[in-house]
């Protein structure tokens, strides 16, 4: 059955979990500057959202009442959800792929990281929804990760070094329900050396170093 | 003081201004956008561009402070370079539709191609678009045009304080909307258009209707509100096509109320533009000879005091005193301009006008409405509120109301209470409000016609005014005892003494049958029904609204934009405005029309130019002696401290709002379908906060 986005809804209240965050972050300003909330308070609607419908995203209700909440004009919030792509202002999939299509990903790349996912996941251009409502393909700029470029954002996970082949496959894994492994998909640590370390190959005593 | 050299011309400067600000002080143009000199800084268009000696590059004049000695460079190669590279990047989004653009002629953008533009376009690939918003029946917009310069986004913000609209996403779809798509909700929308430095945002009611280079422009003083914003009507033919704010700080700075701008299609609607007299209870057309004679033969052989005369909310002055002067001849002493009752303090010129003046707001720190909302009565000067408001930051500028407020004003206002018992409160010091204005160095009350307009006027009047004396609103140097007139004839006709003389009948007992012969002159915002039947009225005037039907002899007078004629403000200053066009048809000017009919009446007035009737104007108060100039202040303080306690009892009823609808107050904002359809948009939202 084809998967359709969902309405806008009416309403919108903050859980307890929610609630419980909005404290946390609302101690670290004085209340005359609770504006500050702003962000962080629209990710806890989003994640909230994907809590309770497995789509992360933030509603128009619910901006307005983070405005309400930070007593700020409601356009206010509407303006920084709608500026930072990390927001969706409309639902996405449950997994929603992020491709950094900058310099660094695109010299490494992205395109064929853009290709396979359109492939694995089945959906024709960014901005899109593949019918079964599981995966939203997207181009971001920059994730500031490019010494592991082209990276694949899944969710809130980065997977690291991919290119054509891994990347169906993380896709795969997704669909199948497993919960596939972030990080670099070469094996290295992080972001060390391919192949093993390049330099401070010789074993040296820390005595010998200096006094 | 900072001096600087701006292209080797030495200017000092106040510490603090802009780079901008100061090439301005010498003299040199900066090309701008974003940049406005009522607004914060936003420093995005990049259009001010100069150079500094020893800054690495190229600095935004707008947002750069001066420092002493500073040398600052705006004609070199390297700044017309860098303006023209900033013009070809505004030009790439930008539609090329200047012909069917009605900001054509007087658009920022236009203008400043002409100096940095280049003649061709080395832009190939496709240009955005953006949809249009519907922003209400006001302001219409093109969205592609739009350069984000946020000029409007900062004016809702800062000064309207309606914060309706913001620049949503970003880069390439970055786009000014409000988001959710709704009509503004600001009675200062109009000035959108004025600051909009391209075609994005224009005047809805007048789209496509006339090029701003074929407009006659006219200076005058708006009558919709008591605020006398200097206004320029634009007309071609004789036709008012439009009206733009002059700038005066003043009185309106550089703003205009809705309704002073968009009422215009009313001066064309329900025009009274021949002479109708009432022959066997039908109206026939007349001539100006016969209906003036019959008129005249109406008043044979009725004594004086079975006749009066109530003014209206949009007289001049000149009018007034003729018609003054002629129930004077006539041995009347029935006039009055209050025709919604109120009650002023006639003692002094103090106690009826806004004693600070309207930039005293800008002292203020402390400010009391007593029924009073200025957002609906006078929204200009309720920006002014809410400037001075937002420059004192918070808590500086404590603001509280004795009246329920149906609307939002813009700032935070501490509602003490919708009764007159409020002020005894205040007085005995049990209201803690009462140690704010005490404390405060400027503390001001404001009070309205919501308390004026009651039966018990009086006694709030004087309790008001003992607690102004108790608080330090009146001091030697500073009157804060400001009264908000609502009708833009008021002050003007209380300074030329169109009010009851000695033994001379109010509005209420005019209506209950005390005269025969009733001239209304613009007069229809009181309880007509409340006529006596056998009342003879005489309706003199420009719209044919509710008294004109009621009338036995209506005479076509001219409205504000078609006669010159001195206003007063709320504040005492006298203004003059200038004739833009023509009364249509028979219609005539309203004091030559007073001064025809003594002719006939066998009572000629003692002036026949408007000249002589302003001689006379200022021997019956000097204020009119050297109208358009600058006039002295108010008298400061009231000499009279010693208040007589009011024997008269407040009584408990609620204050009310004067204004129900701002958009339809009188017979020309009635008669504007602009305002109808505001009216229509705008209007139940009202009513229900009205509850």
């Amino acid at each position: 059955m084809a998967w359709t986005p969902a309405e806008q809804p009416d309403s919108f209240e903050f859980d307890d979990i929610s609630e419980k965050e909005i404290a946390k972050i609302l101690s670290k300003y004085p209340e005359e500057r609770k504006a500050s909330g702003t962000l962080p308070l629209l990710y806890i609607v989003q994640d909230q959202l994907k809590r309770e419908t497995g789509h992360a995203w933030i509603p128009l209700v619910a901006m307005d009442l983070i405005a309400a909440r930070l007593a700020v004009p409601s356009v206010r919030v509407y303006e920084v959800a709608s500026f930072y792509t990390m927001f969706n202002t409309k639902p996405v999939g449950k997994y929603h792929l992020q491709i950094c299509t900058t310099t660094s990903c695109w010299l490494r790349g992205s395109d064929d990281v853009v290709a396979a996912c359109k492939k694995a996941a089945g959906v024709k251009e960014f901005g899109e929804t593949s019918e079964d409502g599981l995966f939203t393909l997207s181009h971001v700029e920059c994730l500031g990760a490019c010494a592991n470029a082209p990276i694949l954002q899944v969710n809130d996970d980065y997977y690291e070094d991919m290119n054509g082949p891994r990347t169906e496959a993380v896709i795969d894994a997704l669909r199948a329900g497993e919960d596939p492994a972030p990080g670099p998909s070469t094996g290295r640590l992080s972001s060390a050396p391919e192949g093993g370390r390049k330099t401070l190959l010789e074993e040296t005593s820390p005595r010998s170093s200096g006094e | 003081m900072v001096k600087v050299l701006v292209d080797g011309t030495p200017v000092d400067v106040p510490a603090g201004s802009s780079a901008l600000q100061a090439c301005e002080a010498a003299g040199k143009e900066i090309p701008r956008f974003c940049y406005h000199e009522r607004l914060s800084v936003a420093g995005n268009c990049r259009m001010c561009l100069v150079q500094v000696v020893r800054a690495p590059k190229l600095v935004a004049s707008c947002g750069f402070p001066v420092a002493e000695g500073m040398q600052i460079l705006t004609d070199t190669d390297v700044v017309r370079r860098a303006r023209r590279a900033v013009m070809e990047f505004l030009l790439i989004n930008h539609p090329l539709d200047c012909p069917i653009c009605d900001q054509g002629g007087e658009c920022d953008l236009q203008d400043q191609a002409y100096g940095y533009g280049s003649g061709v376009s080395r832009y190939q690939e496709a240009k955005r678009a953006v949809t249009d918003k519907e922003l209400g029946p006001l302001v219409k917009t093109v969205m592609t045009r739009c350069i984000q310069c946020s000029r409007c986004v900062r004016f809702s913000t800062e000064v309207a304080g309606t914060p309706e609209l913001g620049i949503v996403s970003r880069g390439e779809n970055a786009e000014v909307t409000t988001y959710v798509e709704k009509a503004l909700t600001s009675e200062l929308s109009g000035n959108l258009i004025d600051i909009c430095p391209v075609g994005a945002l224009t005047a809805k009611p007048t789209a496509f209707r006339a090029r701003s280079w074929e407009y006659k422009k006219t200076d005058s003083i708006d009558v919709m509100d008591a605020v006398g914003t200097n206004i320029q009507i634009q007309a071609r033919g004789a036709e008012v096509m439009r009206i733009v704010p002059r700038i005066n700080d003043e009185v309106n700075e550089e703003w205009l109320s809705d309704k002073g701008r968009f009422s215009v299609d009313g001066l064309k609607k329900r025009r009274l533009d021949h002479p109708w007299v009432r022959v066997h209870g039908k109206l026939h057309k007349a001539s100006w000879q016969d209906t003036l004679v019959s008129m005249a033969r109406r008043f044979e052989g009725i004594s004086g005091d079975r006749i009066g005369a109530i003014a209206g909310d949009l007289c001049d002055v000149e009018s007034l005193c003729a018609l003054k002067d002629l129930m004077t001849a006539l041995g009347s002493s029935h006039t009055d301009c209050r025709q919604d009752g109120a009650w002023y303090d006639m003692r002094s010129r103090s106690g009826y006008l806004f004693n600070s003046g309207i930039t005293g707001i800008d002292e203020a720190d402390a400010l009391l409405l007593i029924g009073s909302i200025p957002r609906h009565e006078a929204p200009v000067l309720n920006a002014r509120i809410r400037k001075q408001y937002l420059h004192k930051g918070r808590g500086g500028f404590p603001v509280a109301s004795i009246g329920a407020l149906p609307v939002d004003l813009t700032y935070n206002v501490d509602v003490l209470g919708e009764g007159p018992e409020v002020l005894t409160r205040l007085l005995d010091g049990s209201e803690a409000f009462a140690e704010v204005l005490k404390t405060a160095k400027r503390p001001m009350i404001i009070l309205g016609h919501g308390a004026l307009t009651r039966p018990d006027a009086q006694a709030v009047y004087e309790a008001t005014l003992q607690l102004a004396y108790q608080t330090g609103v009146i001091t030697q140097d500073w009157n804060g005892l400001n009264i908000l007139h609502t009708a833009a004839s008021r002050v003007g006709a209380l300074d030329i003494g169109f009010v009851p003389g000695s033994r001379g009948f109010a509005v209420t007992n005019m209506l209950r049958g005390g005269v025969e012969i009733l001239w209304l002159l613009g007069a229809d915002d009181f309880p007509l029904d409340k006529i006596s039947k056998d009342t003879f009225v005489i309706y003199q005037g420009h719209h044919g609204d509710a008294a004109a039907a009621r009338a036995d002899i209506i005479l076509p007078g001219a409205a504000y934009t078609e006669k010159s004629g001195t206003y007063v403000n709320t504040a005492g200053e006298v203004q003059r405005a200038l004739r833009a066009v023509f009364p249509p048809g028979q219609a005539r000017e309203d004091w030559q029309i007073i001064r025809a009919f003594s002719e006939v009446a066998g009572h000629p007035l003692p002036y026949d130019s408007v000249e002589a009737l302003r001689a006379r104007m200022a021997k019956v108060n000097p204020v009119f002696s050297n109208a358009g100039t600058e006039i002295a202040p108010a008298p400061q303080s009231v000499t009279d401290s010693s208040v007589s306690k009011g024997t008269a009892e407040f009584n408990n009823a609620r204050i009310r709002p004067v204004i129900d609808d701002y958009y339809q107050t009188n017979s020309i904002s009635r008669a504007s379908l602009t305002m109808a359809e505001c009216s229509r948009v705008y209007g139940p939202m009202r009513a229900v906060a009205a509850e």
